[in-house]
This record gives structure tokens, C-alpha cells and sequence, in this order.
């Protein structure tokens, strides 16, 4: 875990775990944290809503052949908040064609830009903070350059973007986590069992000091996708309501066969 | 033999030969002296490698140098206190009855009980719940009874549970040997006083093994299948620390008994801080809840994506079907405009796809089992097949129906399509809006 890296950026993250623990840390190089933070709560879970995807822009006339469209592949929060109060770092593993071909990114936003001509997989590994989670979580996205429409014009104005919704899930959150983001935007919190406090999140030092780190005024924002989870629902639960009627259907016309079988058993059935 | 008779061929003088010398050695072999032939062959035919009994020592007769009689004598019970005078026949040999006490008086041993005197009783052993006298009787009970306690409760008048007789009898004896003792540490290995007798933890002890004699079989099979599914997540955490932290230890709490009976498989399968030894798992044998084993699998990954949790739930919950069931499932998915893997997969979605998933299968297998009872009730009433049309509409969802049956079941199918296929399309309109917003949206 190497924490004096990232304490720069993270400073006032890394400052909200409590002093003495952060000094232990650096004191143990390389051994595992100790349960004093560690207290986890069963049977709740916290989620939060990314989307990752890519944005490629084609460089017309200034496209050569090796160097033909300019991509950015990200993850960024759905709402476009701060994903840096969860995610410590992301590491973009491109195409062993590419110089250095594993990027890191340390700070929100989660972003690598870069220019080629080929459409190939990215594996995005993000690494979470000590106190969220030890394990990182793995991403694959296949980076996508040309439009579907493989007839249409390509225009260097509008890029090809792709995006995919998804939540990460993080099972039995410590509670240290859990206070540390109770509020935050980019979090959704869960219901805590009956009669759990919390103690109170420890101020957030002004934010004019930090660098931002959501992507609501992001240059590529415009061409975000929206994702909502209302028309989803509404389209499972219609066909559900589907499905069930001809259930119910299905069984009135088992029932009504069965009474006539009764009916036309031989006697000797009986 | 016989065939060569027929065909009138020599029996060969070789053959004849060869039969007569192998039939006399098998017989020699089947059978062995001093035994019958039918006693021996239920030892299996075989000889044993370590003759169990001589044979020759079947037909021995006593040593006739001894002169053997058996009389009825008294027998010496040292044990006994009182006059009683029992009898039994012993073996005498040449007129001399076997010397030494009765053989069995060894074992007649009794529990030694500290008896206290009054002044013991007046200064260390005073206890609101018991008065002088009850004790003085447990006591004697205790002596005369030789500690079993059961018996001692229904002896004595008063009502007392076993447990508080224990308690009383061990805390007055365990008093007392550390009064009487000029040190503390002499008596410090006495068992007495090493292990006091807790009677809190006896009656808890006590009560938790009736329930578990009296389970139903029901509740056996859920305690059975929580064990298993607890050794499984043990050994699957196991792998998964070993893999990344082996410093921290892995905890099980395995308590059945305690447990409440309806408890969801998910909520005691955690990891508390009790260290329980997990010998007491059962083998995993029942099958578990698809969906809950799922769950507890996904909680060990500690974060993961939540389409990864829907695959992992949609696979566990069509585990039971077949791949050409699944491939139906993902045809009415698909028919109802439902895409496969959600595109915005948040919690409520998820939980929604899952049902919806569950339920197509549901219809499945109504399907399924209304094309049975519909053959069943060709195979009463023999009459013409009658072949349904079948509308594009339709075939989505009553995809194989063929009517089978008389002309009077046939009547009664079309008459059922016909309210069916109304009540159908008041939902079609519904089923396109959506279509038609989607389209728009994008």
C-alpha cells in the first residue's frame, strides 16, 4: 500500500482516516493494516454508479495512417461526480503496440487520451482506497473508433462515443468507509440496519484547494449518455405484467383440462 | 460330451482319462476331515489360513486327572455390610472351592462425599436458597446414591431441578475442601475445585441438546444445508486469503442449536469474531438455494460489478434448465423488447430482470405441462387431431401448443383462444409504447 505517493493529491481523504493509523501505515511499510478501522458491516452493501467508455474524435485531414483518430477512454461517476472519494488510482492497460503501454492515473479525472488507428481491448484496473477496499476491481472495454454506420460520413466534429453503465458493489463496508461518505454525491449509501450510527464525516477541507475531480464541466460532458434507470423499469415491468397474465392464463387451462381428465378417465383408473 | 455322442465319435481315450484323474482331486480337496461337507462350505469353501480350531481338539475329551464338580456355595460378598448371605455354583476342582474373594467385589466402588460438621456449616456454607436441613439430606442422598443426581431430585421432597442440586452439592464440597486445606495451592489440582460447576452454562448446555434431539426432520436438513453451505464458504475464503492476506485468520461461527429456525441462509453465513472449531460441519450433501449461495459467494469477492452479479444470478437460477431452455428464455426476452443484459443496471433494474427471467421460466414450464395434460387427455378420448393455428402473435408465448383431443376438447380450445387472444391485445398496444419511446429517445 503505498500511501506517500498519493497523500499529495488525496491529502485531505487520506487525512479523514485518523492521524495515529495514517503514521502506523508509513511506519509498516508493506504489512497489512491492522483491525482497529476495519470494523465491517454484514449484510450491507454500497454501490456506486460509474460509466466507462471511450470518446474518439477523427482527425480528418490531419489523420495519417498510423495516427488517424484521437481517443479518450475513462470511467467517470454516472452523475459525473468525484469518483477520487472511492477510486485512489486507474491503471489503463493499452495495446503492447503503444509506448508504455500500462498508464497510470492517479488523480480524478480517470481519463487516458491518446491518438492511434486500431480498436483493441482495455483492461482498466482501478485500485480503491485503503479503508474501501484492499482488492482492485478490473474493467475491460473494447475501444471503439469507427461509427456503426460504416457508410456514414466521419466527421471531426462529433466523436464516436460508447459508454456502458455499471455499478461497482462493495459487500461488507467497513464503517471508517462508510463515514467517510456519507454525503458524497458519487456514493450510493445503503439503508443501515436499525439503530446503526454513524459517527459524523469528518469536514472536507475547502474545495478550492483541491483540484476538481468530477466531470460535470468535463470538455467531452456534451457527449455523455444519459442513462436512466426510470425507462428501464418501466419496460421490465411491463413485461413482466405480460408474462404474468399468460401465466395466469396458462394455469386456468391446466386446471380445466385436469377437471375434464378427471372426467373422461376410465373407470378402472379410478 | 453329449454332442460327440451324437455325431457317434470316439470319446477319445485321453479325454476320459484326464476327467478321471481331476474329479478325484476336487474331491479330496471339497472335503475336509471332522467337519461336514455343507458346515464347511459356509465358511466360503476355502480353507482358513490360521486354523481357528484344531480339529482334533473337537473330539477331546476334559483332562480326567482333575475330578470336576460344581456346587452350590455361599460366596464371601466383602462388599456387603449386612448379614445377607447369597449363593452361587462354582466349579470344584478335586474337592477344593476356589480361593480369594468373590472376583466381582472389585468393582464395587463408591463415590467418596466430604461430609462437613456443624461449625463447617455455620461459618462457610450458609446460602439463602437452602436451608440446613435440605442440605443435610442432599447429602445423605448424595452418599447413599453414589452422585446420581437424577435420582437424588426425585428423592429428595422439595422440588429442585437437577442443575441446582449439582450446583449446591459441588460449591459446598468445593467450600469446604478449601477450608479444610492448610493451602491453597494444595488443593488447587482437586478437580473439585479446578473445574467449578457452572449451572448457567449447564442448564443452557442441557437445553440446547433437547432441541437438537427433538429437531424435526425439516429442521435437521436446513441445519445440515446452512453446515455445508458455511464449510463452503470457509474453504472458498480460505483460498481467497491465502491467495492475498494470509495473516488474517478465518472465523466461522457454526452454533445450529442457537440459531433462530427461519433464518435466511444469507444472514448467518458471516463471519463474526467467535472461533468455533468447524469439525462440526456436516457433510455437504443437500442441495443449496441457487440464489442464496450465489450471494454468499459474491459477498467474499468484497467488490465487484454488479452485471457481474446479475450473470452470476441469472446462470445460478437457469442452472436447472437446458441450453435450449435458456436460448427460449433469451427468445421471449427478446420478444418482449427486453434487452439481455440491462443497459442500466442499477440494484431495482437488476432485481427486476432477474424476476422477469424467473418468471419466463415459470411460463416455460406451464407450457410444458399444459402440452402433457392436454396428451393425457388425448389418450382418454381417442378421437381426430385437430391442429391449432397458430397466429406470429402467438407463438411467442403458446409456442408448441398442438390441441390434441376429441372434437368436443377441440371446441373447448378454440373457444379459449378466442377471449385468450383478446385479452391479449389490450397488452400489445402497451408492449409497443415502449417501443415506440425508446426509438424516440435515441
Amino acid at each position: 500500500m503505498i500511501n506517500s505517493s498519493s497523500s499529495k493529491k488525496h491529502g485531505t481523504d487520506q487525512q479523514e482516516i485518523s492521524g495515529p493509523t495514517a503514521k502506523s501505515q508509513r511506519a509498516q511499510m508493506g504489512k497489512p493494516e491492522e483491525s482497529e478501522n476495519k470494523k465491517r458491516l454484514k449484510d450491507v452493501e454500497i454501490s456506486v454508479p460509474i460509466v466507462f467508455g471511450n470518446a474518439a474524435f477523427w482527425l480528418g485531414k490531419k489523420a495519417s495512417d498510423y495516427q488517424s483518430h484521437k481517443w479518450t477512454v475513462y470511467v467517470r461517476g454516472a452523475t459525473n461526480e468525484d469518483l477520487s472519494v472511492v477510486v485512489k488510482r486507474a491503471v489503463f492497460q493499452l495495446h503492447s503496440s503503444f509506448n508504455n503501454p500500462t498508464r497510470v492515473v492517479e488523480s480524478a479525472p480517470f481519463e487516458l487520451s491518446e491518438s492511434g488507428w486500431g480498436e483493441f481491448e482495455i483492461a482498466i484496473t482501478l485500485y480503491f482506497h485503503s479503508d474501501v477496499c484492499e482488492k482492485p476491481l478490473n474493467l475491460f472495454h473494447h475501444l471503439k473508433l469507427y461509427p456503426e454506420d460504416e457508410s456514414g460520413p466521419m466527421s471531426t466534429k462529433k466523436p464516436v462515443v460508447v459508454e456502458f453503465y455499471d455499478e461497482i458493489v462493495f459487500t461488507e463496508p467497513s464503517e471508517s468507509f462508510l463515514a467517510r461518505v456519507q454525503n458524497h454525491p458519487a456514493v450510493t449509501f445503503p439503508r443501515l440496519p436499525a439503530g446503526f450510527t454513524l459517527p459524523p464525516p469528518v469536514p472536507i477541507e475547502d474545495e478550492s484547494k483541491r483540484n476538481r475531480g468530477d466531470t460535470k464541466d468535463h470538455p467531452l460532458s456534451q457527449w455523455f449518455l444519459n442513462f436512466s434507470e426510470a425507462d428501464e423499469l418501466l419496460q421490465l415491468a411491463a413485461a413482466r405484467q405480460q408474462v404474468q397474465a399468460h401465466i395466469a392464463k396458462l394455469r386456468r387451462q391446466i386446471s380445466m383440462i385436469d377437471g375434464q381428465n378427471q372426467q373422461l378417465k376410465p373407470p378402472s383408473d379410478q | 460330451m453329449d454332442a460327440k455322442d451324437i455325431l457317434g465319435l470316439p470319446k477319445t481315450p485321453l479325454a476320459i482319462t484326464q476327467e478321471k484323474k481331476t474329479r478325484p482331486q476336487r474331491d479330496s480337496q471339497r472335503k475336509p476331515d471332522g467337519i461336514a461337507r455343507e458346515v464347511y462350505a459356509l465358511t466360503g469353501g476355502l480353507a482358513p489360513l490360521m486354523p481357528s480350531i484344531d480339529a482334533s481338539e473337537l473330539k477331546r475329551r476334559p483332562p480326567s486327572s482333575e475330578k470336576i464338580t460344581w456346587q452350590w456355595l455361599p460366596f464371601p460378598r466383602s462388599a456387603l455390610k449386612d448379614n445377607l448371605q447369597l449363593y452361587h455354583w462354582v466349579r470344584v476342582v478335586n474337592g477344593v472351592p476356589p480361593a480369594g474373594d468373590y472376583s466381582f467385589a472389585k468393582y464395587n466402588k463408591s463415590v467418596e462425599v466430604i461430609r462437613y460438621t456443624d461449625e463447617e456449616y455455620e461459618k462457610y456454607l450458609s446460602d439463602p436458597a437452602w436451608t440446613k436441613e435440605e442440605t443435610d439430606r442432599l447429602f445423605d442422598l448424595c452418599e447413599q446414591f453414589d452422585l446420581r443426581f437424577i435420582i437424588i431430585a426425585d428423592r429428595l421432597l422439595t422440588l429442585r431441578t437437577v442443575e441446582e442440586l449439582k450446583d449446591r452439592y459441588y460449591s459446598v464440597s468445593r467450600a469446604i475442601l478449601s477450608s479444610r486445606a492448610s493451602s491453597s495451592g494444595e488443593v488447587a489440582g482437586h478437580p473439585l475445585v479446578k473445574e467449578p460447576y457452572n449451572v448457567s452454562q449447564e442448564t443452557e448446555r442441557k437445553r440446547a441438546l433437547s432441541m437438537v434431539l427433538s429437531q424435526t426432520r425439516h429442521q435437521e436438513r436446513k441445519d445440515a444445508e446452512v453446515l455445508a453451505e458455511a464449510k463452503r464458504i470457509t474453504e472458498s475464503r480460505m483460498a481467497a486469503r491465502v491467495a492475498e492476506e494470509p495473516n488474517l485468520p478465518v472465523t466461522l461461527d457454526i452454533c445450529p442449536e442457537s440459531t433462530e429456525r427461519d433464518i435466511v441462509l444469507g444472514d448467518t453465513i458471516s463471519p463474526p469474531n467467535v472461533q468455533v472449531p468447524s469439525a462440526a460441519v456436516a457433510s455437504s450433501t443437500t442441495m443449496m438455494a441457487d440464489n442464496t449461495s450465489t450471494l454468499a459467494s459474491l459477498r467474499m469477492l468484497w467488490v465487484h460489478l454488479r452485471t457481474y452479479a446479475l450473470e452470476q444470478m441469472v446462470q445460478a437460477a437457469s442452472s436447472s434448465a437446458g441450453l435450449r431452455t435458456i436460448k427460449r428464455v433469451e427468445q421471449a426476452l427478446q420478444d418482449l423488447g427486453v434487452d439481455l443484459k440491462p443497459k442500466v443496471p442499477t440494484k431495482a433494474v437488476c432485481a427486476e430482470h432477474l424476476e422477469l427471467r424467473k418468471e419466463i421460466l415459470t411460463l416455460l414450464n406451464l407450457q410444458k405441462q399444459l402440452q402433457y395434460k392436454e396428451a393425457e387427455g388425448s389418450s382418454f378420448h381417442d378421437s381426430s387431431y385437430v391442429d391449432m393455428p397458430v397466429t406470429p402473435k402467438d407463438r411467442t408465448f403458446v409456442p408448441d401448443t398442438i390441441s390434441f383431443g376429441g372434437d368436443r376438447l377441440g371446441k373447448r380450445e378454440q373457444k379459449r383462444k378466442g377471449p385468450g387472444r383478446a385479452s391479449e391485445t389490450p397488452s400489445s398496444p402497451a408492449h409497443k409504447r415502449p417501443r415506440k419511446l425508446k426509438a424516440s429517445d435515441l
